[in-house]
């Protein structure tokens, strides 16, 4: 056996070397890794990443028990052997000194630790005394899309079926509801059509407000490898702010916030204008509509609002588009007409394929809903779409915000399949869960910035947050952090680590961390992966999901509850694939998910293959086969392209307050950091959050690099230090800071302002100042 | 004591300078990148002086405009897993 040391250097090294390719031109796959990785009595494993929705497949090697090294799975055609840093490293949080290994219960203003039996008593006795006191909709379940499939589907089976509430929601709220109400309400059916292979075959990438070298970085880096070997392929990034991506781009182009909505109304004027269209495509296969205008920002408690569809023509649609001849929209969004026609120009070229890709920048926006509509606009418009290398492609996030948040549908309007407001969906539901029709109502409550003002407001009265930080990742943190911490409502927080969210717990529940429990996800591409148990979780820690189930139990629910303890996540997720079942989106049996690292649905049985192209009847069986093309999640198959004008923000620079303030993430730092800033390396590249500042306004305020400065919004501040000419480069008046530092809260100044339609807030943009300290 | 590994971004025109010189430390070991912007830098000390005395040594090199740490591994991990 090759001495350790000998076998660490070179793991060293290689994780430099992945890295190095993810950050600029260059790529390291596993057979080069492999080719000197000396041979061991390792034992690997294989699983999906635990950190971002890309889902590289990893394998994680184990000895005596333990964790001891994680590498790229060279059989997962995600990530074809390669890794991030954050995925080279992840085991290591797992021995963090704090983990929390004891279930504390909060006695006179002091944990106090408590046997497992003893807490899952109390939380359940909790539960059922408010919901006899207050009714069910004083309680509530928030969840993630870091849950597993498995997790998910438990905690909605529980509330929605069990209890009879959907006060259930999920920390997707956060980063994906706006690409979900996009692809309902141009398509129909959720996530994209199209897959990673895209990368492969398109020419031209416009990747739009999303930072993926740092975001998505093994995608990255298969795009640059593109790049490298296919001399005509185009890299356009289209952003705020100059990021690594930017500098590994061909062209950056920059615009002022929220002028996204105006350049891609642009973009479609000179596809319109200049005749760069799929004229057969349109004809065959689209619809136009428009919707409500001035739709508000949900600023104020209970904001309610419905849209109202309305069916246009080709014309009208063409009118509306005058407002927005690009000379025009130059002045507002500060893009030259030249770079806007330049872009319609890539789009509208029949010869050249391309691929969008967008994440929080598209998302995390006040008008979300329409900023998705609005990319997909351009590809219908075009034709290109739902083929290899041609179409937009709506990025995650988190791991399984695709196939827990999304597809399990852990969101208080939706059900494994369909929406509570819809009678099939709910009926088929009450079948598959044996319980009664009537027991799952009919009407959506809280999304999640209305839930935690329902618990600041009294109205929730006991909430379970599971595997997720919201004190750290919601908006607007200086209202909700005393809200939570307020006596009227009972907190259970489940976690692997102690955050700022245990910090106001009732009842703190230590739970299993990824390869310590048997899982599955769901990532971008529709690839569902599922993994084994790998080592014992330490002290009395459960996976969530056991955990949601002994509760359900104590209360009454155990006939719907019947899993085993060692096989609940296969018995699961076999009851799970039933809501599913049918040509458009059936899920891969077990079997071949233990098998293979992943399948995409709707997965083709007959056959053993994924859909890689859905609604295109070349590889869609779920295709009228009579059609070229087939949007089968409307009623006629047509997709829409929708009307939806430029608004501006909700809160705008002023002399108050002159600065823009977006918010995102960095490559070393998972979300709200709990893991990965229990992970020494990762921590050590970079241990505190900063602000970014221009170098001429951090000139003309004074401030120094490194300096502290304090950044100050209408709803809180906090001391951060400035960061000039280093990683990322904001445009003049405006700062960007990463929301992973639980010392540096930014989401205390950030404002929860939300998308009406998604109800997703948006974290990139709001007013603050800047004072030096 | 630990091993470390990093992304060297020499400064304009200077990487082959920058490479002998890191070369030429104690502990250090270069690596060729496939991007040929950057040096991979893989460090093994024996010992929290020897590591500091190596940390002052890189910062005194004019020639490298930003180091970025990739990975480490403390003395702890290497020798536990050797012991077992
Ligand atoms: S790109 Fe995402 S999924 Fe892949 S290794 Fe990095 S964090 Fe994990």
């Amino acid at each position: 056996m090759m001495n350790r040391r000998i076998f660490i250097k070179k793991t060293a090294a290689f994780s430099a070397m992945a890295a190095a390719a993810t950050m600029v031109p260059g790529i390291l796959f596993a057979h080069e890794q492999k080719h000197d990785n000396p041979a061991s009595d390792i034992t690997w494993h294989k699983a999906p990443c635990r950190f971002c929705g890309v889902g590289c497949g990893i394998l994680v090697g184990t000895q005596a028990g333990r964790a001891v090294a994680v590498k790229g799975d060279p059989n997962c055609s995600v990530n074809k052997g390669l890794l991030c840093v954050k995925g080279y490293h992840q085991i290591m949080c797992t021995s963090a000194s704090d983990r929390l290994t004891k279930p504390l219960i909060k006695k006179n203003g002091k944990y106090v630790e408590v046997t497992m039996k003893e807490a899952l008593d109390l939380v359940a006795a909790k539960m059922q005394e408010t919901i006899k006191k207050y009714g069910k909709d004083s309680v509530a379940m928030y969840t993630s899309g870091q849950s597993t499939i498995p997790e998910g589907y438990v905690a909605s089976k529980f509330m929605k079926g069990a209890i009879g509430t959907n006060n259930l929601e999920c920390n997707a709220r956060l980063c994906m509801a706006s690409a979900v109400a996009g692809f309902l309400t141009t398509f129909g059916a959720d996530e994209p059509m199209g897959c990673y292979e895209d990368i492969e075959h398109a020419d031209v990438f416009v990747l739009w407000g999303n930072n993926m070298a740092e975001m998505h970085p093994v995608l990255f880096s298969r795009m640059l490898d593109n790049r490298l070997r296919r001399k005509n392929v185009k890299i356009i990034d289209l952003a705020t702010r100059t990021t690594r991506t930017s500098k590994a781009a061909d062209i950056s182009i920059l615009f002022k916030p929220q002028g996204d909505l105006a350049i891609a109304n642009a973009i479609c004027y000179e596809l319109i204008n200049n005749n760069w269209l799929d004229k057969n495509f349109i004809e065959k296969h689209v619809v136009f509509f428009k919707g409500k205008t001035g739709l508000g920002y949900g600023l104020e408690d209970k904001f309610a609002f419905k849209d109202e569809p309305e069916a246009i023509d080709f014309d009208q649609y063409k009118a509306f588009l005058n407002d927005y001849r690009p000379d025009k929209v130059e002045a507002l969004t500060g893009v030259p007409a030249k770079e806007i026609k330049y872009l319609a120009a890539l789009y509208g070229d029949p010869n050249l394929k391309v691929v969008t890709y967008w994440c929080m920048g598209i998302n995390q926006h006040t008008r979300g809903t329409w900023a998705n509509n609005l990319i997909y606009n351009i590809h219908l418009l075009t034709g290109k779409i739902s083929q290899p290398g041609n179409g937009p492609f709506s990025l995650t996030g988190q791991p399984s915000a695709c196939g827990t948040a999304r597809e399990v549908g852990t969101f208080t309007h939706k059900l494994p399949k369909g929406v509570v407001t819809n009678k099939k969906s709910r009926e088929l539901a009450a079948k598959i869960w044996k319980v009664p029709y009537e027991r799952i109502p009919d009407k959506p409550t809280y999304h999640t910035t209305e839930m935690f003002r329902a618990i600041d407001r009294g109205d929730i009265r006991f909430i379970w947050i599971q595997s997720t930080n919201p004190l750290v990742s919601l908006p607007r943190t200086s209202r909700y952090r005393p809200a939570l911490a307020k006596d009227s409502c009972f907190v259970v927080v489940s976690d692997v680590f102690p955050t700022p969210t245990t910090d106001v717990a009732d009842v703190i529940l230590p739970a299993a961390w990824h390869i310590e429990k048997s899982g599955l996800y769901g990532n971008s591409e529709r690839r569902t992966q599922y993994w084994d148990k790998m080592i014992e979780p330490p002290g009395e820690a459960l996976p969530d999901a056991w955990m949601t189930i002994e509760v359900a139990r104590r209360m009454g629910f155990a006939k719907l509850f019947p899993y085993s303890k060692e096989k609940h996540h296969e018995e699961i997720y076999n009851e799970y694939r039933q809501f599913h079942a049918g040509k458009k989106h059936n899920m891969a049996p077990l079997s071949v998910l233990k098998k293979q690292s992943g399948a995409i649905w709707p997965y083709i049985e007959e056959t053993g293959r994924s859909t890689l192209w859905r609604y295109n009847s070349r590889y869609d069986p779920a295709c009228d086969t009579t059609k070229d093309f087939d949007f089968y999640g409307k009623p006629n198959g047509k997709a829409v392209i929708w009307l939806r004008p430029y608004e501006p923000a909700p809160e705008m620079p002023d002399n108050e307050y002159p600065f823009w303030l977006n918010t995102g993430r960095v490559i070393e730092h998972w979300h709200t950091g709990s893991m990965t800033r229990r992970i020494p390396v990762l921590h050590q590249a970079v241990p505190h959050a900063y602000v970014e500042i221009h170098p001429a306004d951090a000139k003309r305020l004074g401030i120094k690099h490194n300096q502290k400065v304090k950044v100050i919004s209408r709803r809180g501040q906090t001391v951060l230090p400035a960061s000039v000419n280093d990683r990322g480069l904001p445009t003049p008046g405006q700062v960007f800071v990463p929301f992973f530092d639980e010392n540096m809260l930014i989401n205390d100044t950030t404002l929860d302002a939300f998308c009406p339609i998604s109800k997703e807030p948006d974290f990139k943009k709001c007013a603050v100042r800047i004072e030096k300290v | 004591m630990p091993i470390k590994s990093y992304i060297v971004f020499p400064s304009k025109g200077k990487k082959d300078l920058l490479r002998q010189q890191l070369a030429s430390l104690a502990g250090c070991e270069v690596i060729p990148a496939l991007n040929k912007d950057v040096l991979i830098l893989v460090t093994e000390t024996f010992g929290n002086h020897e590591e500091d005395a190596l940390m002052a040594s890189l910062e005194k090199i004019k020639e490298i405009e930003h180091l970025s740490l990739v990975s480490g591994y403390s003395d702890h991990a290497i020798h536990d897993h050797n012991n077992k």
